[in-house]
């Protein structure tokens, strides 16, 4: 029973365990049934990985109602990846969570932060798990505005004015969003993406469906801060709490990078996108300008957390760029870049979040002679900045091994420098941060640092070693994304 | 306005009436307009218009912040626990099919099961919000 009911367990377990926090007013507790759900969720996710991996597509049908009428969860390999991901991250955050959130989030506020951040992981995974195009819309709606909730409960008072922002931003992409899924509710009277996807076929040219395509493609990438479309991420995520800033910024953006996949490969079909419209110059241009421009503002940033934000718009430019070059490698790179770049994100937010649970900044001059005090901790922070610029032996090389081969298959020879010229400049921003932290005085907020708790140094550490792990054996990671290329590029039809 | 005999009496009048039309909403969903989002506006709009005429402390009187807050995860626990109810009885997620010997009527239990917790779930969250904003400053 349990096995034919994982595809629902995944979303009902973190929904039943927000209730729960809800209803037990003790943050105490409430950490315990999010630690519990956490901790079974990669669980239930490895489970599904298994099924695909071995019997091909799951399909389950919501309520018993079959698809494409009634609502169809449907896992692939390239879902039940991303799946894998969410959940691991969700899981090794948590135990992190406990000291970092008591330590930034008042005590009555406690048990509602773990039931929003229990939603926010429902409202991710059912994203990613279901197989209906407006049931992504619920998802979406229920992910966005339990973000909104957990950026708010930042200390800063800015926390509220970039929850605020986001809030627009967000809506207004969500809303692109339902304009697209209306449109094509309208040319092919099904909302099932399977099956929307064969429907489509013989009107892929109508202006409807081109519409559809503009709005889906801008609301998305909204959510997944595409450049020029980021505003709403460096400010979302310096004001959040540590814990939250971490979890978004290794799953959120991830999440939407899948939609748009979906979108492209599997309902539209690679052909309309990359043969008849110009939708990979326009994302290698776009993706370009994310991995200089925001690389580039990186560097000039005296706040750690806002640099890393920066980092962040950067990194996902790598992401699409693996989309714009639309080849099989280049799409394995963009989807193993997915992966890694949420181990190296999560990895360096927890880092600085235990800085900040020990001095409370992260002003770049406060962390001055913090690898004397902090040696472990800034070690981390160092292994994984080296990710960030892909050191051969790290996960970040990997995912830029692969965008290289796509792009010389490609015959773009001249992409692969601008890609070393890129991580050069994350070179420069790290290194900053390398030098403040290691060799000089130490600061006067500095002076009575300490390691932090094993609570939030292990997990921290065990993202960094996965990110060693990964760099040297990538059968699994690069292995399951060139699986789920070969699926996308396949396409349905 | 607590002094106003008009607005108090009209209140009075209106608030029993509206909340059996707000019930009337509730169980008329299955089969018509209406369900638990409905109703549960209609029955929070009339806790929010008891407030607005009598004052904050005497509709916190009827509805405690405490329940209100109890109210907005009860809700979805019902209509979780009905899904988990589903699958602990050997089907998909949601299906109301074994809830009773005839199939079509397992499907109408099961609908104003999930219902009712939409009801407690929407007033919940109409009030909530509604004393947050009241509360403010006080």
């Amino acid at each position: 029973m349990i096995a034919a009911n994982l595809p629902a367990l995944q979303v009902v377990l973190p929904l039943l365990g927000a209730v729960l926090c809800a209803f037990l007013q003790r943050g105490v507790w409430a950490w315990g049934i999010a630690l519990v759900v956490s901790v079974a969720m990669p669980f239930v996710a490895a489970g599904l990985l298994i099924q695909v991996l071995d019997g091909g597509i799951i399909s389950y049908a919501m309520g018993g109602w079959e698809p494409p009428i009634g609502i169809e969860y449907r896992i692939d390999v390239v879902n039940a990846f991303l799946l894998l991901l969410v959940s691991v991250i969700g899981a090794v955050i948590m135990p992190y969570a406990k000291r970092s959130v008591e330590k930034e989030i008042a005590p009555e506020h406690q048990p509602w932060f773990y039931a929003i951040y229990l939603l926010c992981l429902c409202g991710l995974l059912g994203i990613v798990i279901t197989g209906d195009a407006f049931n992504v819309f619920v998802f979406m709606e229920v992910s966005s505005l339990a973000t909104y909730a957990l950026i708010a409960m930042g200390r800063d008072r800015r926390a509220l004015l970039a929850a605020y922002q986001y809030l627009i931003m967000g809506t207004i992409g969500a809303t692109f969003y339902v304009i697209g899924v209306g449109l094509l509710y309208s040319m092919t009277g099904t909302l099932n993406l399977a099956d929307m996807a064969n429907r489509l076929e013989g009107i892929e040219n109508s202006r409807a469906v081109l519409a559809a395509l503009a709005f889906l493609t801008v609301g998305i990438s909204l959510k997944l801060a595409l450049f020029p479309l980021h505003v709403w991420l460096p400010n979302a995520y310096t004001y959040a709490p540590s814990m939250a800033t971490a979890f978004l910024a290794a799953t959120a953006t991830k999440v939407a990078v899948y939609l748009l996949l979906r979108y492209f490969f599997t309902v539209f079909g690679a052909s309309i996108i990359f043969t008849r419209l110009p939708v990979a110059e326009i994302f290698l241009i776009l993706s370009l300008a994310a991995m200089f421009g925001a690389s580039i503002v990186a560097v000039f940033q005296d706040n750690v957390k806002r640099m890393l934000a920066y980092s962040s718009v950067a990194q996902i430019g790598y992401i699409t760029l693996g989309i714009a070059i639309a080849n099989k490698t280049g799409l394995t790179g963009g989807i193993v870049h997915l992966f890694n770049h949420a181990l190296i994100k999560g990895a360096l937010f927890m880092a600085i979040g235990a800085v900040f649970y020990q001095i409370g900044s992260v002003k770049l001059d406060d962390l001055a002679g913090l690898g004397k005090r902090m040696p472990i901790t800034m070690g981390a922070f160092v292994m994984a900045g080296l990710s960030i610029i892909g050191v051969p032996g790290t996960v970040g090389f990997v995912s830029k091994w692969y965008l290289g081969l796509g792009a010389f298959e490609q015959g773009w020879w001249w992409l692969v420098f601008l890609l070393v010229a890129s991580s050069l400049i994350s070179v420069v921003y790290i290194g900053r941060i390398v030098e403040v932290v290691w060799f000089r005085p130490v600061s006067a907020a500095a002076k009575r640092a300490k390691e932090p708790p094993l609570s939030m140094l292990l997990p921290t550490l065990l993202l960094v070693a996965a990110t060693v792990y990964f760099g040297f054996d990538t059968s699994l990671t690069a292995g399951i994304a060139e699986r789920a290329a070969e699926w996308l590029l396949a396409g349905i039809r | 306005m607590r002094l106003d005999v008009i607005f108090r009496v009209t209140a009075k009048i209106i608030i029993p009436f509206a909340l059996v039309f707000a019930l009337y909403v509730q169980f008329h969903g299955d089969f018509g307009p209406g369900g638990g989002f409905q109703a549960g506006v209609v029955a929070a709009a009339m806790v929010i218009f008891y407030a607005i005429i009598f004052g904050l402390e005497a509709a916190q009187k009827v509805f405690p912040p405490r329940l209100v807050e109890l109210m907005v995860p009860a809700g979805i626990a019902i209509f979780a626990g009905v899904g988990v109810i589903s699958m602990l009885l050997g089907e998909n997620y949601l299906n109301y099919s074994p809830f009773a010997a005839n199939p079509a009527l397992g499907q109408e239990y099961g609908i104003i099961l999930v219902e009712i917790g939409v009801l407690v779930t929407v007033s919940g969250t109409m009030v909530a919000i509604f004393y947050s904003f009241v509360g403010r400053g006080r």
